[in-house]
């Protein structure tokens, strides 16, 4: 079915009265919204204002007016960046770029008049909507902890103060004393995220409290990079990391936020950091706009579009595309393939077919880097993985030096090409 | 390709030295002078504005004691380079196919024959005559040179621009080089035979082998183009 979206909106909007609301508006050129100021929101934005050269009107709806990196902060952690260097302002996406930033929550979607309604009340009208929420967590995912608990027993699984206040808790360690983490059920964002921030926190504990412990409780019977980082720990951190996986009752945890007790299987263990990394969900404005399908909203690879909607876009971690894990490489990539798509059918600019790649760096111990990454393709079904490689163990000092090197050199280009 | 095929099948026959069936070290002695303004081989030999060459076969790149490389040869050593008959055949062909802005400015020698004896030369300084034969598995030069015709294919940028994409998410528009080189202001001959040397694995780096593995000439070209457009 073909119509003239323009016309459907007015009219639309006129019936339900819409037009007495406060609304943003362009004159006469289509408008896209993109909710989410990350690694796939801001790419999207920037890239659709950039390539469309003003013809299109573009509106970036973040919260946070200075977005904490989430990528990286496992370094913060280990004492190899500052917080600082980790934050970004959208000043250049606005100036450079003349993308409408509006620092809102986004907290309602009306598909059929194609509008989005913000917490401050007002309402953004659409042509296309790109959502790239990030991740929520799953109600009751783990026994005893919800979101009111994470000071007591932090996610830090979003960038920012939660990273701070995990690291604060780890420099106050009883020396001796145990770190506990609870790691996530498959699919999550970051897939070696959790056992970056083990090498980051051993080192960090190396320094300050070496006769501290780790303990991993994991519902995976393997994970991301397992190899590289074992071999890691075994070489930097003899006898300090102890991993129960699923045979020895991983995945059978309750916390108590209270009593600072994580209990495996029935076995209690007094801990003095929790770090509690629940299963995760799409970011909830995707289940807002009903277009998600179970924990995660389901796309078409070639472009990208809600399979319950083909005037809704999504990005990144909130995505159940196939076959890419939920990275900022990925996000970004993504972004990219959905920008060109929705600027081709908004002003009829050329479409090019959908490509895809990530690469995940991971830094073990100081100049002990290494990585994985992959390049996709869009089928009919989803998105498919064409060809891949991983950091090999034993690789020698040198190559695992410039493997770091490169990815503070990854940092500064993904952050340009989302920010300007 | 054809000679390589009359060379293997002449080693597999009988063991004699590499000179033999590589190349003409006399001839290579003699080629070498273009070399040795900067670089010296042989007994005393000293590193000048190259290093030395002494003991080069089978050496990691990069490992000449006191000698200070350029950034682009500790990037490409790092990345693993070792070099092999088939390396330093690619190497003085064109040194830029291997390793970006490395000082060594030379133009690279076009005829395989002169590569061959120049080797041949070379290795003469690198190993004993008895382990001459253990060079035979790596003794096989591959044609790396990029055909004219693929070089010639006029790219079209604006499928270059949307390419680019692939690029952005670590090289920096800006040029702007931290820990990842800059990929733009170069001269397209130059990005198309270093994509088509990672597309081949010639070049170590396996992000790139990935990136370029599925880069088709045409979209090697494209993107020429569009960096080109952006100088």
């Amino acid at each position: 079915m073909k119509f003239d979206r323009r016309t459907f909106i007015g009219s639309a909007a006129a019936t339900t009265g819409l037009l007495a609301a406060p609304m943003v508006r362009a004159q006469g050129k289509p408008r896209v919204v993109v909710i989410g100021g990350g690694a796939g929101g801001a790419t999207a934005a920037r890239y659709l204002a950039k390539d469309s050269q003003g013809a299109l009107d573009v509106t970036l709806v973040e919260p946070t007016r200075t977005y904490y990196t989430c990528f990286f902060s496992n370094l913060y952690l280990g004492g190899f960046r500052d917080m600082g260097s980790l934050g970004h302002s959208y000043g250049t996406l606005a100036s450079d770029y003349g993308i409408n930033v509006i620092h809102d929550w986004a907290v309602g979607v009306d598909r059929d008049a194609k509008t989005v309604t913000l917490a401050g009340g007002s309402s953004l009208p659409y042509d296309r909507l790109i959502l790239s929420p990030g991740i929520d967590f799953v109600d009751g995912a783990v026994e005893g902890w919800d979101v009111s608990a994470q000071n007591a027993m932090p996610h830090a699984y979003k960038g920012g103060s939660q990273t701070e206040l995990l690291k604060a808790q780890i420099m106050a360690m009883p020396q001796g004393g145990t770190f506990a983490m609870v790691a996530p059920p498959n699919p999550y964002r970051c897939p070696p995220g959790p056992y970056e921030r083990i090498s980051m926190v051993a080192h960090a504990l190396k320094e300050v409290n070496p006769t501290a412990k780790i303990l991993i409780a994991d519902p995976k019977e393997s994970f991301s990079k397992q190899g590289l980082f074992e071999e890691g720990w075994n070489r930097h951190y003899a006898g300090m990391v102890e991993r129960i996986g699923p045979d020895f009752g991983g995945a059978n945890v309750s916390v108590d936020p209270q009593a600072m007790t994580l209990t495996i299987d029935g076995d209690v263990n007094d801990v003095d950091v929790c770090n509690v990394i629940p299963a995760m969900k799409a970011g909830r404005i995707a289940e807002i706009a009903g277009i998600t399908d179970g924990n995660w909203a389901p796309v078409n690879a070639a472009d990208m579009s809600s399979k319950m909607d083909p005037n809704i876009h999504v990005l990144g971690d909130a995505a159940a595309q196939g076959d890419m894990p939920k990275s900022g490489f990925s996000a970004n990539s993504q972004a990219k393939v959905c920008a060109n798509a929705v600027r081709g059918a908004l002003t009829g600019s050329t479409v090019f077919p959908a490509r895809f790649a990530n690469t995940c760096w991971s830094l073990i111990d100081t100049n002990d880097g290494v990585k994985v990454g992959a390049t996709y393709e869009a089928t009919d079904e989803k998105i498919a993985k064409v060809d891949g490689f991983v950091s090999a163990t034993g690789e020698s000092d040198e190559l695992r030096a410039a493997t770091y090197q490169e990815s503070i050199g990854w940092y500064d280009g993904i952050v340009a090409d989302m920010f300007g | 390709m054809r000679r390589h095929l009359l060379l293997l099948a002449f080693m597999g026959a009988a063991s004699h030295g590499f000179a033999e069936v590589g190349g003409d070290p006399e001839r290579g002695e003699e080629l070498f002078r273009q070399c040795s303004s900067c670089h010296q081989v042989g007994q005393g030999a000293v590193d000048r504005i190259g290093p030395q060459l002494n003991h080069i076969f089978d050496r990691a790149a990069g490992e000449a004691e006191g000698f200070r490389y350029s950034a682009g040869f500790e990037r490409a050593a790092a990345g693993g380079l070792v070099w092999t008959y088939d390396t330093l055949d690619s190497f003085i062909e064109n040194p830029r196919v291997l390793v970006s802005n490395t000082r060594m400015s030379f133009r690279g020698i076009a005829e395989q024959q002169d590569r061959d004896d120049l080797l041949a030369y070379l290795r003469l300084f690198s190993s004993s005559p008895a382990n001459i034969p253990e060079a035979a598995p790596t003794a096989a030069a591959v044609d790396h040179a990029v055909a004219p015709e693929v070089l010639a294919i006029v790219g079209d940028p604006a499928y270059g621009e949307y390419l680019s994409g692939e690029c952005t998410a670590c090289h920096q528009a800006s040029g702007a080089a931290t820990g990842i080189p800059s990929i733009t202001n170069w001269p397209t001959e130059d990005f198309v035979v270093a994509m088509h040397a990672y597309k081949e694995g010639v070049r170590a780096h396996p992000v790139m082998q990935m990136m370029a593995g599925r880069l088709s000439n045409e979209e090697i070209a494209a993107l020429a183009a569009y960096f080109e457009s952006i100088r």
